[in-house]
């Protein structure tokens, strides 16, 4: 944690230099929202999501309906696609004109995205409610996976690795690392996690590794290559004396969070875990679980971090991508989103900054009853930097892909 | 009066030169988008690829993509599943074809054969992968009273390491192909009357068929043998919903590369690409080599004199097998339709244990429908204006295709999609038309334009030339002819073949992903994309809905009681 606040520190101090017209072609906010009246918005965001899909339609009918701009939601099945296609872009030598007007991304894609140069911005700095995001209990609203935004992405919801199980199947949930590995020795099969790049997998293995290492500081650091074996020794030894007791004796796994989950609903498991604390309230409701499914976090806290979105510098429509950056940090957005029965994504933003009113849209939202607790989900865990994820993943695949 | 016989039989208007275009311009319609796609790839494949840095040509990709985990495993199973798929498919048709080519058995598969090749794969597939997985219906209606399984048991089968499960399901699907090609290849060569000769001779059914229609038959089919293997190895959407996943098969594992957020695998996905292509072109050369040494070797069988070939143990198995495929078919099909009006339905259940509609209120379906049905009706228009422009051009001006010019007409057949496609994507960047539904239509008419031709060719090449004849002499123009004479006559063909080419166009994934950049959203990309939300429900309303379009295209377009009609021709 004490390197996550240096870092941020470090971060405030790089911010405050950073020059204030660095966006010099739309400075002014009353004349963005003017401009992006009529615009068209393609926002590139998953779409293997029935219940985002439903939020991101809200949010399209509500900007046409206050901004008179018209959102596009393009279905992805992962973001690093539209990444790849704006590399072909760049490679076709386009400037402007592009297909793409916001991401939703984060991590080891908003990484790359930056450090091709294939970002617009920053923008936090103009969009008017990025003032109410909890920049100072949220560190992971400047710091995508320890990387500096530097406004060229804008919080959009938090994320957390929260597992769930049927409380009829398991009577105790095992609450660390280790005595999830003992109960899959002791119910042989009915456990198993998605193969990485999935990002649900990769954060499985990343909560081991956090869990395995006995200095935690080297994980915030990029990798280091001559170190690597010795540092993720710990890690791989857990995992070979996991493997043998999964599903299909660790020789296949399920490709994705959404087969996993499948996988539970069909009864072929008994213990899954999700980015979103809302995730298995969401799937009872939707009776895709059984009403007995029980959420539960580990005791030494379980990885979190934020999802953000960005604006491609070729964006064709860059004033109506800020204008619903800015409508998405909105209360109604961000209470609508923390809404189990909508989304159930934890908010970006400070119930200290916003109005008695406001601060009741928060406060009169349902809880699902197979969601955990509040105290539970403040058990969070930073990410490690994103060449961790790149590069557990790699070696993952070299071990265990033959 | 002969001079004038022979005018008539050449009928040179105005009109008719224009037709020398069609050949030349339908070529490059398809042709262009399978070069140009694979200029694409060849480049980055040998390391040049000045955006991400690559302005050097060097073989690094290559050592790279051979280094990647599961690249062997994932090659020797798309091989496997892409030959023994193709093997136990062409066996099986052949055998249906020989032991029952004279039964009314056979008489109705011809009528209803059409409509089950519309079925599209990603649909099949998914109702496949519910039968067969340990949780699926077949383990359901057999549980917990047979098998004594309460909870699902941890087997592999579906996504199976080897593939198995992929294959048989490429196997239930590609029969019908075969056996229509079979169907249409036993007309040309007038199969009827030989075997009459060789029964008469005292050779058994199966015998006859073998000995004396199959080595003619044979020629006529290879080129469809020969997309079957090239697809079997290559299929994306199938080998998703059904294939191995750690390694995936080899086309999937390109197209991942192809997607992943690590920029530098672009080098070794080109590098996979090409090796695909590689791939199928090796298959086809190993298919032909085992087709001349089985030749060689048949030869002696072919002519020793014995009447009979196990007759009724072929007749039987390959009857049990067409029926087991058709029992799985329609299964699947029932899978898809329960699912979709499923609200839950757990394990061991044999039947959903609560129905609702619900599911379908929230799926938003009109833009999918409305570009999916768009591009599919004008993709099959211009598909069919360029055929029969094609087709009346060899009339006229008396051009007959060579065989060398049929293998290019399967070229977007035999090339994989993932080869060729990804290429694509930079040129439509280029051209300024990526993610329009321009660059989707000029994909998908790359595959609808060769099965429009192999389904009108035939019907337009044997129409008795003596009718257009007649109305020549009486003083018709060939505008005249063709509209009033040939059209009409041929209608049940144009109208059999437009629904081919709609179905072709309907089931595209790839050819509507890549060149859509994932604006263009199809009733396919949902299916593929409800799959990722691993919500069955919701898969069963888009499977059902993928199928239910060309379907019911088919049942309108070959079941309609269409009868030519000649108008009289006013005095």
């Amino acid at each position: 944690m004490r390197t996550v606040l240096a870092r941020f520190f470090i971060f405030v101090l790089f911010a405050a230099v950073l020059p204030r017209d660095a966006l010099a072609v739309s400075s002014e906010w009353p004349s963005i929202v003017a401009r992006a009246r009529g615009q068209d918005v393609h926002w590139h965001a998953y779409g293997g999501d029935e219940k985002v899909n439903r939020y991101i339609q809200w949010v399209a009918d509500e900007v046409k309906r206050r901004y008179g701009l018209t959102l596009h939601h393009v279905k992805v099945g992962n973001i690093a696609e539209t990444v790849t296609q704006l590399v072909a872009e760049k490679a076709a030598g386009r400037t402007e004109g592009g297909r793409v007007d916001l991401m939703w991304l984060n991590g080891q894609n908003f990484a790359a995205m930056k450090e091709n140069n294939l970002l617009f911005g920053p923008i936090t700095h103009v969009l008017p409610r990025f003032a109410l995001v909890d920049t100072v209990h949220k560190p992971t609203t400047l710091l995508d996976f320890t990387v500096p935004t530097l406004g060229l992405e804008s919080p959009w919801g938090m994320a957390q690795l929260v597992f769930f199980a049927d409380s009829d199947a398991v009577r105790r949930p095992p609450r660390t690392i280790a005595a999830l590995r003992e109960w899959t020795i002791a119910n042989p099969g009915r456990f198993t996690y998605p193969a990485p790049p999935d990002f649900t997998g990769q954060t499985f293995l990343k909560q081991v590794f956090l869990e395995t290492l006995d200095n935690r500081d080297v994980a915030y650091r990029p990798v280091r290559e001559d170190d690597f074996q010795r540092v993720t020794a710990p890690l791989w030894r857990f995992i070979e004396g996991l493997h043998p007791h999964l599903w299909r004796k660790g020789a296949s796994f399920p490709p994705s969070y959404a087969a996993m989950r499948q996988l539970m609903t069909d009864g072929e498991i008994d213990i899954a875990f999700a980015f979103n604390p809302a995730e298995a309230s969401n799937a009872v409701a939707q009776k895709l679980l059984p009403s007995s499914v029980r959420s539960f976090v580990l005791e030494a806290g379980t990885i979190g971090n934020t999802h953000f979105v960005a604006i491609p510098q070729t964006a064709s429509s860059k004033d109506g991508a800020m204008v619903v950056a800015d409508f998405l940090l909105s209360p109604e957005a961000q209470s609508r989103k923390a809404n189990p029965e909508h989304w159930g994504d934890p908010t970006v933003l400070s119930l200290d900054k916003l109005s008695d009113a406001e601060r009741q849209l928060f406060e009169d939202l349902p809880r699902g009853r197979a969601m955990p607790s509040a105290a539970d989900l403040q058990l969070s865990l930073s990410e490690p930097h994103p060449t961790w994820t790149t590069r557990i993943a790699q070696e993952w695949r070299k071990r265990y892909v033959k | 009066m002969a001079e004038a016989i022979r005018q008539v039989r050449v009928p040179r208007g105005a009109g008719v030169g224009v037709l020398a275009v069609f050949p030349p311009l339908t070529l490059f319609l398809f042709l262009m988008p399978v070069l140009a796609g694979l200029g694409g790839v060849v480049l980055p494949a040998f390391g040049y690829f000045p955006p991400l840095g690559g302005d050097v040509f060097s073989l690094a990709p290559w050592r790279q993509m051979m280094a990647e985990p599961g690249v062997g495993t994932a090659i020797t199973v798309s091989l496997t599943t892409g030959f023994g798929a193709t093997l136990l498919t062409l066996v099986l048709a052949l055998a249906v074809a020989a032991a029952w080519h004279d039964t009314k058995i056979f008489a109705a598969l011809r009528r209803h054969l059409a409509p089950l090749l519309a079925v599209p794969h990603a649909a099949f597939a998914i109702g496949f992968a519910f039968l067969a997985a340990p949780s699926g219906w077949m383990a359901r209606l057999l549980s917990p009273w047979l098998t004594g399984w309460r909870r699902p048991p941890d087997i592999a089968s579906v996504q199976d390491e080897h593939g198995l499960a992929l294959l048989i399901a490429l196997v239930c699907k590609e029969i019908f192909f075969l056996l229509l090609m079979i169907l249409a290849a036993l007309g040309q060569v007038n199969a009827d009357k030989l075997i009459a000769a060789a029964r008469g001779l005292g050779y058994g059914p199966v015998a006859a068929w073998c000995k004396v229609v199959l080595p003619l038959v044979y020629r006529q089919i290879r080129l469809p043998v020969y997309a079957v293997l090239a697809y079997g190895l290559s299929v994306v959407d199938m080998a998703i919903i059904l294939g191995p996943t750690t390694p995936p098969t080899f086309a999937v594992m390109v197209l991942n590369w192809f997607q992943a957020p690590e920029l530098g695998l672009r080098f070794q996905a080109a590098v996979g690409a090409l090796l695909l292509l590689l791939m199928a072109i090796g298959a086809i050369a190993v298919w032909r080599c085992g087709e001349i040494a089985l030749a060689y070797t048949a030869r002696g069988v072919l002519s020793n004199g014995v009447r009979r070939f196990a007759d009724r143990t072929v007749t039987w198995m390959s009857g049990a097998l067409l029926g087991l495929i058709f029992l799985i078919t329609a299964a699947s099909i029932l899978a898809l339709v329960v699912w979709s009006f499923t609200d839950v339905w757990r394990f061991p259940a044999a039947v959903p244990q609560e129905f609702a509609v619900s599911a379908w209120r929230g799926v938003m379906l009109a833009d999918p429908l409305a570009v999916t049905a768009g591009v599919g009706i004008v993709v099959t228009v211009i598909a069919l204006l360029a055929v029969t422009g094609c087709l009346e051009n060899e009339l006229h001006n008396g051009v007959s295709p060579t065989q060398r010019s049929l293998v290019l007409l399967y070229l977007p057949l035999l090339v994989p999609q993932v080869s060729f496609l990804s290429g694509l994507q930079i040129l439509f960047v280029v051209l300024n038309i990526d993610g329009t539904l321009l660059a989707v239509m000029l994909c998908h008419l790359a595959f609808v334009l060769p099965y429009v031709f192999l389904v009108l060719a035939d019907p337009y090449r044997t129409l008795d030339p003596r009718y257009a004849r007649t109305a020549a002499t009486l003083g018709a123009s060939p505008w005249r002819i063709f509209r009033e004479v040939r059209l009409p006559l041929l209608m049940k063909a144009i109208l059999a073949a437009a629904a081919v080419g709609f179905a072709v166009s309907v089931g595209q994934y790839l050819a509507t992903l890549l060149p859509g950049a994932g604006r263009v959203t199809s009733v396919t990309t949902d299916v593929m994309n409800a799959l990722l939300n691993g919500d069955r429900r919701i898969v069963g309303i888009y499977g059902l809905i993928q199928m239910a379009l060309p379907v019911t295209v088919f049942m309108l377009a070959v079941l309609a009681p269409y009868r030519p009609t000649l108008r009289t021709v006013p005095s």
